[in-house]
C-alpha cells in the first residue's frame, strides 16, 4: 500500500472557515449594513479612513462581514482597494471650498465667520444609558421627529458655510506665520511607489492619514508628553465637512473651470500651530508659527489632531526624539502591516525553530 | 619619504557653522571671539595649518569652544571641514587631499592610517559587544578572516594596555572609566596605524586612573614610534606626553613650538594665563 | 467560491511592475529592489511577498506547488494554493519534479531544482543588516558601500560567547561576490542548495516591500571564518525512521507510546516519493499518490 499525503489540513481550514461563517448568523439575527451605516457612524469613518478607500456603503459591509473586527474590516478593505483600477487622480482641492458642519479653534475665543459647535462627543456625559437596552424603532422615529420639530423653531444666526475663509489666512495677514511658496509638484503617490527615506512631505501624510487611528494617537500623545518638540501645540482650526471633488476631463486638462464635479466626501481637517523659530534675511533669529497638519477621510478628529502632531515633529525632527525618527513612526502606523505581521507569529515555525534546538544543543556539547 | 617628510599635514583648515553673512564672510575683524553676532555663524577652525612628524606627539591645549574638538573630528572624518588641505604620507604618497577623497576610501584611512580614543568611550566601544569583539572589530574591517589570529593579537593588545585576559570576553559597559579609555587605546592600535588620535582621553578620571592611562601612552609611544596628537585642556597631560604644543584659541592657533619652550617662555598672553595657572 | 476577478486576482498593470522589479532583482543578484507591495488577501505577513511574485509569473501552462515548513499540507501552504488555483485554474502538484513554478515558506526543497522551474521564497524580514542597525536609510547606504564586517563581527562575538556561531536560520550569504542577502528563515541546511543551482530563486517580501533575486548558476556563500567554518546543521547522524535518508533536513518528533524520539525527513513530498519508490522496487506495486 502506497503512502498518502496527508489531507489533513485542507479538511481544517475548510472546517474553520465554516465554523466562522456559522458564528456569524448563529442567533438569527442579521445585521444590516444600514444598521451599521445609521447607528455606527464613527466605526465606518474610521475603516474609510484607514483603508484610504471611501465608500460608506461598501465600509459598512466590510464591518458586517469582518463581525465588527476593525483589522479585519480595514483588511477586506484594503484587499478590495487593490483590485480597483487607478483611473483619475481629482484635481487639486481647497479645503476653503469645504461645506462646513462643524468649525472650532482653540487658539482663539472668536475667528473670523464664527466658532461652529457641531455634532461632536466632546460635552456628552459619559453615563451609560440604560434606556438603551430596550429602545423600539417607534421611540427612534419620535425623537427624530421631535428634534426637527424643535430645530425648525429656532433662530440661529446666518453663516455661509460654504465659504469660512481659514483661520490661518488671519495669521498670516498679521506677519505672525510664515507663507510656505507655493508648491504645484505632483506628489508622491505611495500606494504606487513604496516609500523611500528620506522621505517626502507628501509620503509622510499619506502615511499618517492611513495609519491604525491607535497607533497615531499613541505617538501623537507621546510626542506632546514629551517625547518630543511640540509639546503644546494649539489647535488653529479643526473643520469637518463635505469636501467637493472634481475630476479634470481629460481632454483639457487644463481648464480647471470644465473639471467635473464627481461628488463630496467627508474629511476632518486640522492646522495645529506651533511656535518655531526662524533667521530671517539679515540672519536674526525670530519666532513664528509653523502648522503642523492633518487631514482624513471621514469625521475622525482625534486621528487628525494626532497626525498634525506627528507632521509637525517629522517635518521638524528634532535629535533623539523616537517621534521625530521618521523610519520609527512611518514604518509601524499601518494597520494591515502591524496586525499582519504580529499574527504571522502565529504560523508554524516548525523549522527554524528546529535548527535553533539543533543550534543550542550543539553550543551545550561543546562546552560539556 | 625621506625622514624630513611629515607623517600628517594639515594646511588651511576651517570649519564654519552656518551660512555666513556680509557683515563676517572675510571680515575676522567684525567677529566677537569665533562667532559673528550678525547671523551668528560659528568660525569654530580657522586657517589651522600643523606637521606631524614620525615618531612625535603633538598635544593641542585650548579652553572649550578653541576648536581642538572641531579639529579631532574632522581629522577622523566625524564631521565635514568646510575646507582645507589634509595629507597622509601612507595615502598616495601625501599628494593626495584627504578631504577630497572619497567616502570609501575616507573610511579605509579611518580603518588603517588611523587610531581614535574619544573622551566618552561610548562612541569609541560597542558597549553590548565582548572587548576583544571590539578589537576585533577594525581588524575584521582590514578583511582579516581568521578568528584565532583575532584572538592571538586581540588578547596581546589587552596585555599590552594592562587589561587581564581573563576580562576579554566581557563587554565594556561593566568596566571602569579607565579601563574602558585602555580597550579603546588597544582598539585603536589593531591595525597598526601610523597616527593615533587622543581626545581629552584622560579628562573626566580619577587622578590615579589618569596618571596609569598617561603612563601607558607613553610607553606605548616609545615602544610603537607611532606618532600621536593628543588634545587636552589639561596643561598638565600636554607638558607629560607632548614633544611640541600647538595652543589654540577663539578657532586659531595662537602659539606653537617645543613644549618646553611655550611652558617657559610663552607669548601670547591667553598662554601666558595658561602657564602661569599651571603652577 | 465564485471568483469574479483578473486572472491570477492582480491587475494587468500590477503584473507588469512586479515583473519589471523582478527583472531589475535578477540583473542585480542579492540586491533588495523596492516595489509598491498591494494589499492581498492574505494577511501581511503570511506571504503576501511570495504570492505577488507568483501571482505576476503564473501562466495557464505552469504546474504550481507550495509548501510550508516543508510540507504541501501545512494550513498556510494549502491557503496560498487554494487561492492561487481558484484565480487561475492552474494545475497543481505536490512533486517537486512536476512543477514549474513552486511556493515555499522556510524551506527549499530537497529535489534540486531545474533550468526550467522557479522557486519562489516568502521572505519576512529582507535586510540581513537589521539585527544590527534598525534603520533602513543606513542599512541602505551599508549595502551601497559594501560595508558588511558588522555581520562578521556578530559572528565572532557570538565565537567569544559560545565556541562557535549560533545563528541557526536566515544565515547570511554573500551572493555573487558582492550583495549580502538574508536568504529567508530557511535552515543552515539549505543555504548550500542556492550556490550554482540549476533554477530561478525569487525572494518576496511584501509588508517590507521588497523583491530581490537568485539567478542560476550564481556563487552564493555563507558568512563565515577560516577556523570557523559555516556548518550546517547534522542530527548527531540521525535518520529518517521511515526512508533511511541521512542527507536531508529533518522533523524530530515524540513517539507517544514509547517516548523515544524519532526523526522523520521534513520534504513531504519527498518522503512519500522515496516510500513508493522504495516500495516499487521492492513489491514491483503500483504507485500511489
Amino acid at each position: 500500500m502506497g503512502y498518502v499525503a496527508v489531507k489533513g489540513g485542507q479538511e481544517a481550514i475548510a472546517q474553520s472557515n465554516l465554523g466562522l461563517a456559522y458564528a456569524r448568523v448563529r442567533s438569527g439575527r442579521v445585521l444590516a449594513v444600514e444598521d451599521i451605516l445609521a447607528g455606527m457612524r464613527p466605526l465606518v469613518d474610521q475603516v474609510m479612513s484607514e483603508s484610504s478607500l471611501y465608500d460608506e456603503e461598501l465600509a459598512a459591509l466590510a464591518i458586517k462581514q469582518a463581525g465588527g473586527s476593525m483589522e479585519e474590516a480595514v483588511f477586506l478593505m484594503r484587499a478590495h482597494r487593490s483590485t480597483l483600477s487607478r483611473l483619475y487622480y481629482t484635481t487639486a482641492t481647497s479645503t476653503k471650498e469645504m461645506f462646513v458642519e462643524r468649525r472650532i479653534s482653540a487658539s482663539f475665543k472668536d475667528i473670523p465667520g464664527g466658532q461652529l459647535l457641531g455634532i461632536a462627543h466632546d460635552f456628552t456625559q459619559r453615563f451609560l444609558d440604560f434606556d438603551l437596552l430596550t429602545e423600539t424603532e417607534d421611540e427612534a422615529i419620535r425623537k427624530a421627529a421631535a428634534y426637527e420639530e424643535q430645530s425648525a423653531n429656532t433662530e440661529v444666526p446666518l453663516m455661509d458655510l460654504r465659504r469660512l475663509p481659514k483661520v490661518v489666512d488671519y495669521l498670516e495677514e498679521q506677519g505672525l506665520f510664515e507663507t510656505a511658496p507655493f508648491d504645484d509638484s505632483e506628489p508622491d503617490d505611495i500606494t504606487k511607489r513604496s516609500i523611500q527615506f528620506p522621505t517626502s512631505r507628501s509620503q509622510r501624510l499619506q502615511s499618517l492619514t492611513r495609519g491604525q487611528t491607535g497607533a497615531v494617537t499613541s505617538l501623537g500623545y507621546a510626542e506632546i508628553r514629551g517625547y518630543g518638540v511640540a509639546n503644546h501645540p494649539n489647535i488653529g482650526e479643526l473643520r469637518v465637512g463635505q469636501l467637493p471633488l472634481h475630476v479634470a476631463d481629460p481632454r483639457r486638462a487644463e481648464d480647471e473651470e470644465d473639471a467635473y464635479y464627481i461628488g463630496s466626501v467627508t474629511v476632518t481637517e486640522v492646522e495645529s500651530f506651533i511656535p518655531i523659530d526662524v533667521a530671517d534675511e539679515s540672519g536674526k533669529t525670530k519666532m513664528s508659527f509653523s502648522i503642523g497638519y492633518g487631514l482624513t477621510f471621514g469625521q475622525n478628529e482625534t486621528k487628525a489632531i494626532a497626525m498634525s502632531i506627528l507632521d509637525y515633529s517629522l517635518e521638524h525632527p528634532a535629535e533623539n526624539h523616537p517621534t521625530s525618527d521618521e523610519e520609527f513612526v512611518l514604518l509601524h502606523v499601518d494597520s494591515v502591516e502591524s496586525t499582519g505581521f504580529i499574527s504571522h507569529l502565529k504560523l508554524p515555525h516548525y523549522v527554524t525553530f528546529q535548527s535553533l534546538l539543533d543550534g543550542i544543543r550543539k553550543i551545550k556539547g561543546g562546552t560539556e | 619619504m625621506t625622514k624630513e617628510s611629515p607623517v600628517l599635514s594639515l594646511r588651511g583648515m576651517n570649519k564654519q557653522f552656518g551660512e555666513g553673512c556680509s557683515r563676517c564672510i572675510e571680515k575676522p575683524e567684525n567677529l566677537e571671539k569665533n562667532y559673528c553676532p550678525n547671523c551668528g555663524t560659528v568660525y569654530a577652525c580657522r586657517d589651522i595649518s600643523f606637521d606631524l612628524y614620525k615618531g612625535e606627539i603633538i598635544g593641542i591645549v585650548g579652553e572649550s569652544g578653541s576648536g581642538k574638538s572641531t579639529l579631532m573630528r574632522s581629522l577622523y572624518f566625524d564631521s565635514e571641514v568646510t575646507d582645507g588641505e589634509y595629507l597622509l604620507a601612507d595615502y598616495k604618497d601625501g599628494q593626495e587631499n584627504v578631504f577630497g577623497s572619497s567616502l570609501q576610501q575616507q573610511k579605509w584611512i579611518r580603518n588603517m592610517l588611523l587610531g581614535m580614543v574619544y573622551q566618552n568611550p561610548l562612541l569609541g566601544l560597542r558597549m553590548e559587544f565582548s572587548s576583544i569583539a571590539n578589537i576585533a572589530e577594525k581588524m575584521i574591517a582590514a578583511n582579516h578572516r581568521n578568528v584565532e589570529a583575532m584572538f592571538s593579537r586581540g588578547h596581546e593588545l589587552l596585555d599590552k594596555v594592562n587589561i587581564p585576559t581573563f576580562r576579554s570576553s566581557e563587554a565594556p559597559k561593566n568596566f571602569s572609566g579607565g579601563m574602558q579609555q585602555r580597550v579603546q587605546i588597544a582598539k585603536a592600535l589593531s591595525n597598526n596605524p601610523p597616527v593615533l588620535l587622543l581626545d581629552e582621553v584622560t579628562t573626566g578620571l580619577d587622578l590615579s586612573v589618569q596618571a596609569d592611562v598617561l603612563d601607558l601612552i607613553k610607553t606605548i609611544q616609545r615602544e610603537l614610534q607611532i606618532s600621536m596628537i593628543v588634545v587636552s585642556h589639561d596643561l598638565a597631560v600636554i607638558r607629560m606626553l607632548s614633544d611640541r604644543t600647538i595652543v589654540m584659541y577663539n578657532g586659531e592657533i595662537i602659539e606653537e613650538g617645543l613644549t618646553d619652550q611655550v611652558l617657559e617662555d610663552p607669548q601670547h598672553a591667553y598662554t601666558q594665563q595658561l602657564v602661569y595657572s599651571l603652577l | 467560491m465564485n471568483y469574479q476577478g483578473n486572472y491570477a486576482f492582480l491587475d494587468e498593470n500590477s503584473k507588469m511592475e512586479i515583473r519589471r522589479t523582478i527583472l531589475k532583482a535578477v540583473a542585480i543578484p542579492g540586491y533588495q529592489v523596492p516595489f509598491a507591495s498591494r494589499e492581498m488577501p492574505i494577511a501581511r505577513g503570511w506571504g503576501t511577498g511570495g504570492l505577488q511574485v507568483s501571482l505576476s509569473l503564473i501562466g495557464e501552462d505552469d504546474v504550481l506547488k507550495v509548501i510550508d515548513q516543508g510540507s504541501d499540507e501545512s494550513v498556510n501552504a494549502v491557503n496560498i494554493k487554494k487561492m492561487i488555483a481558484d484565480t487561475t485554474g492552474v494545475a497543481t502538484t505536490i512533486h517537486t519534479g512536476e512543477a514549474t513554478l513552486i511556493q515555499s515558506r522556510h524551506r527549499i526543497p530537497e529535489v534540486p531544482l531545474t533550468e526550467d522551474q522557479i522557486l519562489v521564497l516568502q521572505v519576512p524580514l529582507p535586510e540581513p543588516l537589521r539585527a544590527v542597525e534598525p534603520s533602513e536609510r543606513k542599512t541602505k547606504a551599508m549595502h551601497a558601500y559594501g560595508e558588511y564586517s558588522v555581520s562578521w563581527l556578530h559572528l565572532f562575538e557570538q565565537i567569544v560567547r559560545y565556541g562557535k556561531t549560533a545563528m541557526h536560520s536566515d544565515y547570511p550569504v554573500i551572493v555573487n561576490r558582492r550583495y549580502l542577502m538574508a536568504p529567508s528563515p530557511i535552515p543552515r541546511f539549505d543555504n548550500p542548495k542556492l550556490n550554482h543551482n540549476d533554477g530561478l530563486v525569487l525572494f518576496g517580501a511584501g509588508r517590507e516591500k521588497k523583491i530581490y533575486a537568485v539567478p542560476p548558476y550564481t556563487e552564493v556563500v555563507s558568512i563565515d571564518f577560516e577556523d570557523h567554518p559555516f556548518e550546517v546543521e547534522s542530527f548527531a547522524g540521525a535518520a529518517c525512521r521511515l526512508t533511511g535518508l541521512t542527507d536531508v533536513f529533518l522533523d524530530e518528533l515524540v513517539d507517544e507510546a514509547t517516548g523515544e524520539t524519532y526523526y522523520l525527513t521534513n520534504d513531504q513530498s519527498y518522503l512519500l516519493e522515496t516510500l513508493n519508490a522504495k516500495q516499487e522496487t521492492a513489491a514491483g506495486g503500483i504507485r500511489h499518490d
